[in-house]
């Protein structure tokens, strides 16, 4: 019994694997609560491109000596509301135009990036995202955009849902459905930024997309289809950093793996899909 | 059962007249309306309205009154503009010429006084909502940004859903309920919104006919308290029966009248072309909107909507 407690205390004497697991369970759960509407608005294209835009925004940052943060920051969100912008009023398909502009973006930060001589571990570190280098300054940036995503939801939540679930009743009762959808683009921007260090550019994706996919899964209702995705994400989140301290394994790759598992998991035994699930049960409710 | 097809008009250019028909006189004015707008003034007008989908036309040129009280039906063939028509009222999407006043504002004005209820394909399904949860949606209007439903709120929506019959069903996740069950919580939601005006996109279509029966006396009763009811249908003989006004709507307006002006066969083809069935029955005729009809279309038949392209 001491050792497990002490398998789990132990790393927590190490100031990277403080900052880490604060930054790992903040991460995972904006990416929950956001993953949410990405999930049921299908907005996972867009989530990935948005994460690779943000790329050109860090090199042009590094090159500028600005914070790096701030040129992701502004990429990532200009590039989501471009799409938004796009999506109402382009004539090609969506996904066409998400794709031209994803590779595009991405391309132009690579480009740049082959312009920088010396090697430079900075960059190279979010695309594939290091937790547990995070350093204090980087973990508060974190905590406090983390909040301000988290507090604008809570407030808008019953309009967010309206204008999700049924976006031409919600704007013919005078809901500003438009302006809901940039406010979301928005802040699945500056949700990817943030998360963007700690799991990196390709995956944050998964970050956004597994933990809400699982719990639609496992409930029905709006609100525990949050809360579910939340509890999957710290769980995940836990788990794939010790996993990745004792391993000594990727710590990214470790989080996304381990919510792909209960993700796996739910769908192989959850009550809508898996193998022992009787859907029926709920078609006898009303009548 | 043989069954007559309005086959004479389909060799025919189906002329839609130049101004449409118009009956004001209404065959039975429903009784103590409860007049919302000033002096008997229409709750919706459109002055010479088109709109139009990138290229496409989709209205030409359509004015129409609708005063309080008024429980309209707007029929016409796929692709006809009703759920375009809807739409405008509801400040979905913008005319590209004409003017259109609800409740003697623009649209969306009074927004909180509309409801607009969206076609079943429209809603995702899957969405993890429960009935009740989709019913206090009607009350956001009100609300305003940032406010959560309070008591009260749960209260009318409670109502709401008993007055659809659909009480029992508060806690299940909207998929698991039939179409028709669907088409009662939507209702309710409207009417949680306790609106002046009702803007429903084909409300009983695909539902039992115990379902559009009940729908239909929701509606009707909301008539009758004043309300403005426009709702959008395929099903012509609920359109003659159970609602007061008509509009016959094929890209431009063909008719508005008294209800009862769908069993007029002319009326029928102008707006239709080949697209309507005559059945023979024993105590008179029976009518269908052939809404799927130009998907198995017989050879030489004209298509209407075709012409136009």
């Amino acid at each position: 019994m001491t050792t497990l407690v002490a398998l789990l205390t132990d790393p927590l004497a190490y100031g990277f694997m403080q900052r880490g697991l604060a930054a790992a369970l903040i991460v995972g759960v904006v990416c929950a609560v956001i993953g949410v509407f990405v999930v049921l608005k299908g907005l996972a294209f867009i989530g990935d491109a948005v994460s690779h835009a943000a790329f050109p925004g860090l090199v042009v940052a590094y090159l500028l000596s600005a914070p790096l943060y701030i040129g992701g920051a502004v990429a990532a969100v200009a590039t989501a509301l471009l799409i938004g912008f796009v999506s109402r009023r382009g004539r090609l398909r969506f996904d066409t135009s998400v794709g031209v502009l994803f590779a595009g973006t991405f391309a132009f930060g690579v480009l740049l990036f082959s312009t920088i001589r010396n090697y430079v571990t900075d960059l190279l570190g979010y695309l594939l995202g290091n937790v547990l280098g995070i350093s204090v300054a980087d973990l508060v940036q974190v905590a406090v955009l983390g909040a301000i995503v988290l507090v604008i939801v809570l407030v808008l939540r019953k309009e967010l849902l309206f204008a999700t679930f049924d976006p031409l009743g919600a704007a013919a009762s005078g809901l500003p459905v438009a302006a809901l959808e940039y406010l979301l683009l928005a802040l699945l921007g500056v949700t990817i930024v943030v998360s963007i260090q700690a799991v990196g550019i390709i995956m944050v994706v998964a970050m956004l997309v597994t933990p809400a996919a699982t719990a639609q899964l496992l409930v029905v209702r709006f609100g525990r289809m949050i809360a579910v995705s939340i509890g999957i994400a710290a769980i995940s989140a836990v788990i794939g950093l010790y996993v990745s301290f004792y391993l000594n394994l990727a710590s990214g790759a470790s989080i996304v793996l381990i919510e792909t598992a209960l993700f796996g998991a739910a769908l192989s035994l959850g009550p809508k899909t898996g193998l022992f699930s009787r859907p029926a049960l709920a078609r006898r409710a009303a009548t | 059962m043989t069954h007559e097809r309005t086959d004479f008009i389909a060799g025919m250019e189906p002329s839609a007249p130049d101004a449409p028909v118009r009956v004001d006189a209404m065959s039975e004015a429903p009784s103590a309306v409860r007049d919302v707008t000033p002096l008997g003034r229409p709750s919706v007008e459109l002055q010479s309205v088109s709109a139009a989908y990138g290229q496409r036309l989709a209205l030409d040129d359509v004015s129409l009154a609708v005063r309080p009280g008024s429980l309209l039906a707007v029929i016409g063939p796929n692709g006809a503009g009703k759920s375009t028509l809807l739409k405008l009222v509801a400040g979905l999407i913008k005319p590209v010429s004409g003017r259109i006043s609800v409740l003697g504002d623009r649209p969306l004005g009074h927004a909180h006084e509309v409801a607009y209820l969206p076609q079943a394909e429209a809603v995702d399904w899957d969405f993890p909502v429960t009935v009740s949860e989709v019913v206090t949606m009607g009350r956001y209007g009100r609300l305003g940004l940032g406010r959560q439903p309070g008591p009260g709120d749960r209260e009318i929506a409670a109502r709401a859903l008993a007055t659809v019959g659909m009480a029992d069903a508060e806690g299940v996740q909207i998929g698991a309920l039939s179409g028709g069950q669907r088409r009662r919580v939507f209702l309710a939601r409207a009417l949680a919104a306790e609106p002046l005006i009702y803007l429903l996109d084909e409300p009983v279509t695909g539902v039992d006919a115990r379902t559009q029966e009940d729908l239909m006396d929701v509606l009707e009763a909301e008539a009758r308290a004043g309300k403005t009811v426009i709702a959008s249908t395929h099903d012509l003989i609920c359109a003659a029966q159970r609602f007061h006004e008509a509009a016959f709507l094929n890209r431009r307006l063909v008719a508005h009248g008294p209800a009862n002006l769908v069993l007029d066969r002319q009326l029928l083809a102008d707006t239709y072309g080949g697209h309507v069935l005559v059945l023979p029955d024993d105590g008179g005729r029976l009518i269908l909107d052939d809404a799927h009809h130009h998907d198995d279309a017989p050879r030489g038949e004209r298509h209407y909507h075709d012409d136009r392209r």
